[in-house]
């Protein structure tokens, strides 16, 4: 197989935390936000990266997009190491790698008309293009996001949240990137403007080939815009599967819980499914757990899961558990 | 008889920018034990119509129509009397835990005023009952905790410290505005587990204001959709997930992407949610909804009983609906 358009390989992240109330002279913590994810990312393919709150989603996203340092492990674009490419390269991936972010209203500059917003990154990466043809590539985003060109003088305080997030799409796709990466693009949104954005969001992957990382806590939008999913827990990858064998046939018992946790919208269904509940919380990052980080609130942790980080498992091809325990286990627990 | 019975409940904002009707003619009753879900998007007049209820609105909100508790009008009381009612009778929880406690008190403080106020409890005795209380909601360790500030709760433990809370006196009725929207997906599924078992123990009437279609299906055995302030269905959550007679509720049903089934394209609700500053003189729903025709852009539909269970407002007959 070709090289991939991305591979992220043992990634960590690392912030330096300063405990609240300590002295000045106390040395700051390590906070290992992300502690060794890998994957690999083809063209045009749609990655979802789900986990809850703390878990290193957004960090990972923006990790790859270099905009937080990695502490280790290396992010290949085409092949090349992001941490060491020189500067040109680099800028050619800043073009090629867009990002779209969750509060759609805070992602854009109140003062800048919405005309000026979308053409902003191309006005930059690319200052020598005429000015008319800046305003036909805005007009003709704006219009396949479902925007009216008329509107290209508005301020974004003039828009409804899911006009927002489609501004913000359409910002990211004006150099033609090859990559978006979507950070809770649609958790602000509500229930019936959601469907539009993700139903564009899909549109706009098929039509023009772009490979895809859809970040989200919500399991069944995840499922519904990926290809494969990879679930996150406390900054470590557990599981990543195909989409539908991950909701399917999840066999770390975090996706297992995950999948159960998450409510189906249909009452005959609903309740008539098992519904353990996952106890506990999140431990602080600051403090994980030794050995498997999802221990202290596994249903099936044993003695062993303290000792050493549980190592990748083949459940089959494409398929991978990082849970020694149920990795024999092939029941089906999905929905 | 009705626990909560509301008539023709409108709520009117005074703003800079004109008058907000967030509320229009809403009707509805909660019996004693009952489990009633309202649920639709934001300015759908959900949560106001809560707030009206029990004299919570902001300050340039005003409330017309009837609020009947017990059988005694209770909209626009006074503060000094409604609070009798609404801590030892209607307790609310909020969407986030952490606005909704005082971050300078310590738990055990906040918790026994309710007690040691409306109970006339020694502070002893309201220790006590606090850390039974507690304990119902599964709080480890509950007694060394209880002096603990907020803060040092995480969200899940914050809005179970919430529902000890509101449950001290043994409220009728318990209000949720959204209790788990700031939650995770494992914590919420904890959460609406907790406020299941409490209404089984307690016998308490809940009434459940969401957008998220799926904790109503498992948790409320009555929904009501709302959009625009105005009531557009209501039936039991069986009837309503199951056999929508208005097209709002259909769209919505289909909008939401489900775990257990595979779909292409998911079916949209064109357009946005309506601005609330603009008074509706016909269907709030109609620039939006597939179905309108003429009459819909020329009056407000009203609210018709279909049967014994079920009321809905829409100009098309169930039958074109479906």
């Amino acid at each position: 197989m070709s090289t991939p358009l991305l591979k992220v390989e043992d990634l960590r992240v690392t912030f330096n935390i300063r405990p609240r109330g300590a002295w000045p002279w106390t040395p700051s913590l390590p906070l290992h936000a992300v502690g060794g994810v890998s994957f690999e990312l083809e063209k045009g393919e749609t990655l979802g990266i789900v986990g809850e709150s703390g878990s290193g989603k957004s960090t990972v996203a923006r990790a790859i997009i270099n905009t937080v340092p990695a502490a280790g492990g290396r992010v290949l674009w085409k092949g090349d190491d992001l941490l060491q490419m020189e500067p040109q390269k680099r800028r050619a991936h800043r073009q090629a790698a867009q990002m779209v972010f969750q509060d759609p209203l805070a992602a854009l500059n109140p003062r800048m008309k919405v005309g000026e917003i979308i053409a902003e990154p191309l006005t930059t990466h690319a200052p020598g293009t005429p000015k008319a043809e800046v305003k036909r590539r805005v007009g003709e985003l704006m219009e396949r996001v479902g925007l009216l060109p008329n509107q290209i003088n508005r301020y974004p305080h003039e828009f409804s949240g899911g006009q927002c997030q489609r501004i913000g799409i359409a910002r990211a796709l004006i150099l033609n990137p090859e990559l978006v990466i979507c950070d809770e693009p649609v958790s602000a949104l509500d229930v019936s403007v959601q469907a539009q954005v993700i139903n564009l969001l899909s549109e706009l992957q098929r039509d023009l080939g772009l490979s895809l990382i859809f970040i989200a806590h919500d399991l069944s939008v995840v499922k519904h815009i990926s290809d494969r999913i990879l679930v996150m827990y406390l900054g470590r990858v557990m599981e990543t599967a195909d989409a539908d064998t991950l909701i399917e046939r999840p066999v770390h018992p975090y996706t297992r819980s995950l999948v159960q946790a998450v409510p189906i919208p249909d009452p005959v269904v609903e309740l008539a499914r098992a519904h353990p509940v996952l106890e506990g919380d999140l431990p602080s990052p600051l403090n994980p757990p030794s050995g498997c980080v999802f221990r202290t609130r596994c249903p099936v942790a044993q003695a062993g899961c303290a000792g050493d980080k549980p190592g990748p498992q083949e459940i089959a091809p494409g398929h991978v558990s990082y849970c020694p325990i149920t990795a024999g286990e092939r029941e089906t627990t999905g929905a | 008889m009705a626990l909560l019975e509301i008539k023709d409940l409108a709520v009117r904002f005074e703003t800079n920018d004109g008058i907000v009707s967030a509320v229009n003619g809403v009707s509805f009753n909660v019996r004693e034990g009952d489990t009633l879900a309202i649920v639709g998007e934001s300015g759908s007049g959900k949560s106001q119509t809560a707030f009206a209820a029990i004299g919570l609105l902001a300050r340039n909100g005003h409330a017309t129509g009837s609020v009947k508790w017990d059988g005694q009008e209770i909209l626009n009381l006074p503060d000094a009397k409604l609070n009798r009612i609404r801590a030892d009778e209607i307790a609310m929880i909020f969407q986030d835990p952490m606005t909704s406690l005082n971050p300078f008190l310590k738990v055990s403080d906040q918790m026994e005023e309710v007690l040691t106020l409306h109970r006339g409890m020694s502070r002893r005795a309201a220790r006590a009952e606090c850390v039974r209380m507690l304990d119902a909601v599964r709080i480890p360790d509950a007694a060394a905790r209880i002096t603990m500030y907020p803060h040092e709760f995480s969200g899940g433990m914050r809005q179970r410290i919430m529902i000890a809370m509101s449950l001290l006196c043994r409220p009728r009725l318990l209000i949720a505005d959204e209790p788990t929207t700031a939650l995770d997906v494992t914590v919420q599924a904890q959460i609406m587990d907790l406020l299941r078992d409490i209404q089984n123990e307690f016998n308490t009437a809940m009434i459940l204001i969401t957008h998220d279609l799926g904790i109503v299906a498992g948790s409320c055995a009555r929904t009501m959709v709302m959009y625009g302030g105005r009531i557009m269905e209501r039936g039991t959550t069986a009837e309503i997930f199951a056999n929508p007679t208005h097209p709002y509720t259909l769209g919505l049903l289909e909008a939401v992407p489900r775990l257990d089934r595979k779909e292409d394209t998911l079916p949209t609700i064109p357009g946005e949610p309506p601005d609330m500053l603009k008074a509706f003189k016909a269907c709030p729903f109609e620039p939006r909804c597939p179905k309108a025709d003429e009459r819909c852009k020329a009056e407000v539909p009203a609210l018709e009983r279909i049967s014994e269970t079920r009321v809905r407002a829409c100009h098309r007959s169930p039958e074109e609906v479906a």
